[in-house]
């Protein structure tokens, strides 16, 4: 290589790289190292915030679940007592439907009873009233015939028996 | 030297439309750009040509291969292809920015040439030297009589006094010449490259006002390089703590680098330079990474230096020049990297392009061709890797010099 005056190009190298130095340091280097930076920094939370996004809906899953679980809980605890409570009414119904039934048949045999007490005695009256007229019938035949009336009135009192 | 470059550009057109040509408008841009070359043909008001009617030209016409680069104007003798002159122009610097040769006349986009002489600065454009670069023609500046001889401006006295020896060993002879700050091609394809990557990166730090979400477009291209830069090079080697004050000066080389390594890939005018591939960029660059290694240097780093931990007190007149040495040879190291791989590169590419001339048959060509294709390509690869390389081994350095130790 022919070398040539080595000032001109050591001079204006200095010169030229010094200020393009400067120039790029000041209006180049500054803002895009600044916002390569900045940008980078804006990444970083970005996928820290996204981390603690996904944290957060891991533990709302879990509670989720959790809510899910005693609520599941809940629920058959709530169908056991209505089944209970179903058993209690029915059995409470039964027992009370049956004190009814039996206070009911109690009445009516008590009914009945006095019903009975009340035709027996009526009975009474009739069989008495009937005896006294089938008495007056027949005292009334048989009294044509003395003999044939008292032998009536023996047979009779001897058939008639008082219940 | 428009032979040369005219004939890789079709296949650094094909490279680059390859590998960018996923999106339509990226497309057009690429193709835009590797028109510009004929666009500057066309306004300099002389017919461009292509390669292969050249070729053909002068195979038919069974003529050697002129090298007009560096050939003063009016003189029509035809010289014997010269391989190592035309690498040494193309791979040096230039006061002008050649674009290309018509009818031996060239073509090329004149610079300003700034020089501190004995009687001050003085500027001037470099289309005063007529394209001479033999020390032919004197240019009088206010008086003051100039020459150049191999992109070297001297003092017309002074030249005439000097040995070929001394003339080609000029750009040391602080005597015989004024001092240079000229733009040269170099400065002007640096300039360039740190507007563009200047608005790019303005660009990309003003979408992100606008959009807090997931960058996209530029932003979406360039944030990955600068994350890998961040992710891969400053923390593993500066470490957590440390590592964001030395962010924006390993992000600037990084693709100040990277950028100025694949400009010296595109063979046609507004790029082309070989900066990265120049011994006195390498150098500022190494240079302001021991300066900012050195100022970042703590207690520990220096301790290293002037008590290294573990070696017996008689043992340091031999082990601080030696610390000393080895704090040099890591920006040096850095320096003789970037420059080697990256002027290799450039050579490489150049001597295949001049086996064409060198056999001056045209049968060569696709051969030459498809070699020129593979180390394109290859280089491409080479362009990120030195940036990378470069940040990487700085940031190690600063590293080293920031690191905290718990202590052996």
């Amino acid at each position: 290589m022919q070398l040539t005056s080595p000032e001109s190009l050591i001079f204006w190298t200095t010169i030229i790289f010094i200020v393009f130095f400067i120039l790029l340091a000041k209006f180049a280097w500054k803002p895009i190292l600044g916002a390569v930076k900045s940008r980078e920094e804006s990444i970083n939370n970005a996928l820290a915030s996204a981390e603690a996004a996904r944290l957060e809906m891991q533990n709302l899953t879990a509670d989720n679940e959790r809510i899910l679980k005693e609520a599941r809980v809940e629920r058959d605890a709530m169908l056991k007592e209505a089944r209970e409570m179903r058993e209690q009414i029915i059995a409470d119904s039964k027992n009370e439907a049956q004190e009814q039934g039996q206070k009911l048949i109690e009445q009516a045999k008590a009914a009945i009873e006095n019903e009975k007490n009340a035709a027996m005695a009526e009975l009474k009256l009739q069989v008495s009233t009937l005896s006294l007229s089938i008495a007056e019938k027949l005292l009334k035949e048989e009294l044509s015939n003395k003999e044939s009336q008292t032998k009536l009135v023996e047979k009779m009192l001897g058939d008639v028996k008082l219940n | 030297m428009y032979l040369c470059k005219n004939f890789l550009e079709p296949k650094l057109e094909t490279v680059l439309i390859m590998i960018i040509s996923n999106k339509p408008v990226q497309y057009l841009l690429v193709t835009l750009l590797a028109l510009t070359s004929s666009i500057n043909f066309a306004s300099t008001s002389v017919d461009s040509v292509s390669v292969k009617h050249d070729d053909v030209e002068l195979a038919a016409e069974g003529h050697g291969t002129t090298s007009e680069h560096g050939k003063t104007v009016g003189h029509d003798v035809e010289k014997e292809f010269n391989a190592s002159e035309l690498i040494n122009s193309h791979i040096g610097d230039a006061h002008d920015f050649h674009i290309a040769d018509w009818n031996g006349h060239a073509i090329s986009f004149n610079l300003p040439v700034i020089l501190w002489t004995n009687n001050g600065l003085e500027i001037f454009s470099s289309e005063k030297f007529h394209h001479d670069n033999e020390g032919h023609h004197v240019v009088d500046i206010n008086g003051q009589k100039v020459v150049r001889y191999k992109e070297v401006i001297f003092y017309a006295d002074k030249f005439e006094e000097m040995t070929k020896e001394e003339r080609d060993n000029g750009a040391f002879a602080f005597d015989a010449r004024p001092l240079d700050f000229s733009i040269t091609k170099n400065v002007f394809s640096m300039l360039m490259s740190a507007i563009v990557l200047f608005f790019l990166f303005f660009a990309v730090a003003r979408s992100y006002k606008n959009n807090p979400n997931a960058p996209k477009g530029l932003a979406g291209f360039l944030e990955p390089l600068v994350t890998f830069v961040r992710d891969e090079i400053a923390i593993p080697n500066i470490g957590t703590k440390k590592y964001g004050k030395y962010m924006p000066y390993l992000l600037t080389i990084f693709f100040f680098i990277w950028v100025n390594n694949l400009i010296g890939l595109i063979p046609f005018f507004p790029f082309s330079s070989n900066l990265t591939g120049n011994i006195y960029f390498t150098f500022v660059m190494a240079f302001i990474t021991f300066v900012v290694t050195t100022l970042s240097g703590n207690k520990n780093y220096w301790g290293h230096i002037f008590n290294t931990p573990g070696v017996p007190v008689w043992l340091a007149p031999i082990m601080i020049p030696v610390e000393i040495i080895g704090m040099l040879t890591k920006p040096f190291a850095l320096m003789i990297r970037l420059f080697a791989n990256i002027t290799a590169g450039h050579i490489i590419i150049l001597s295949l392009v001049s086996l064409i001339f060198i056999f001056k048959s045209i049968a060569i060509g696709p051969v030459a061709g498809a070699f020129v294709l593979f180390m394109s390509v290859l280089e491409m690869l080479v362009a990120a890797l030195q940036a990378y390389v470069f940040t990487l081994l700085s940031a190690l350095f600063i590293g080293q010099a920031v690191e905290e130790h718990d202590h052996h």
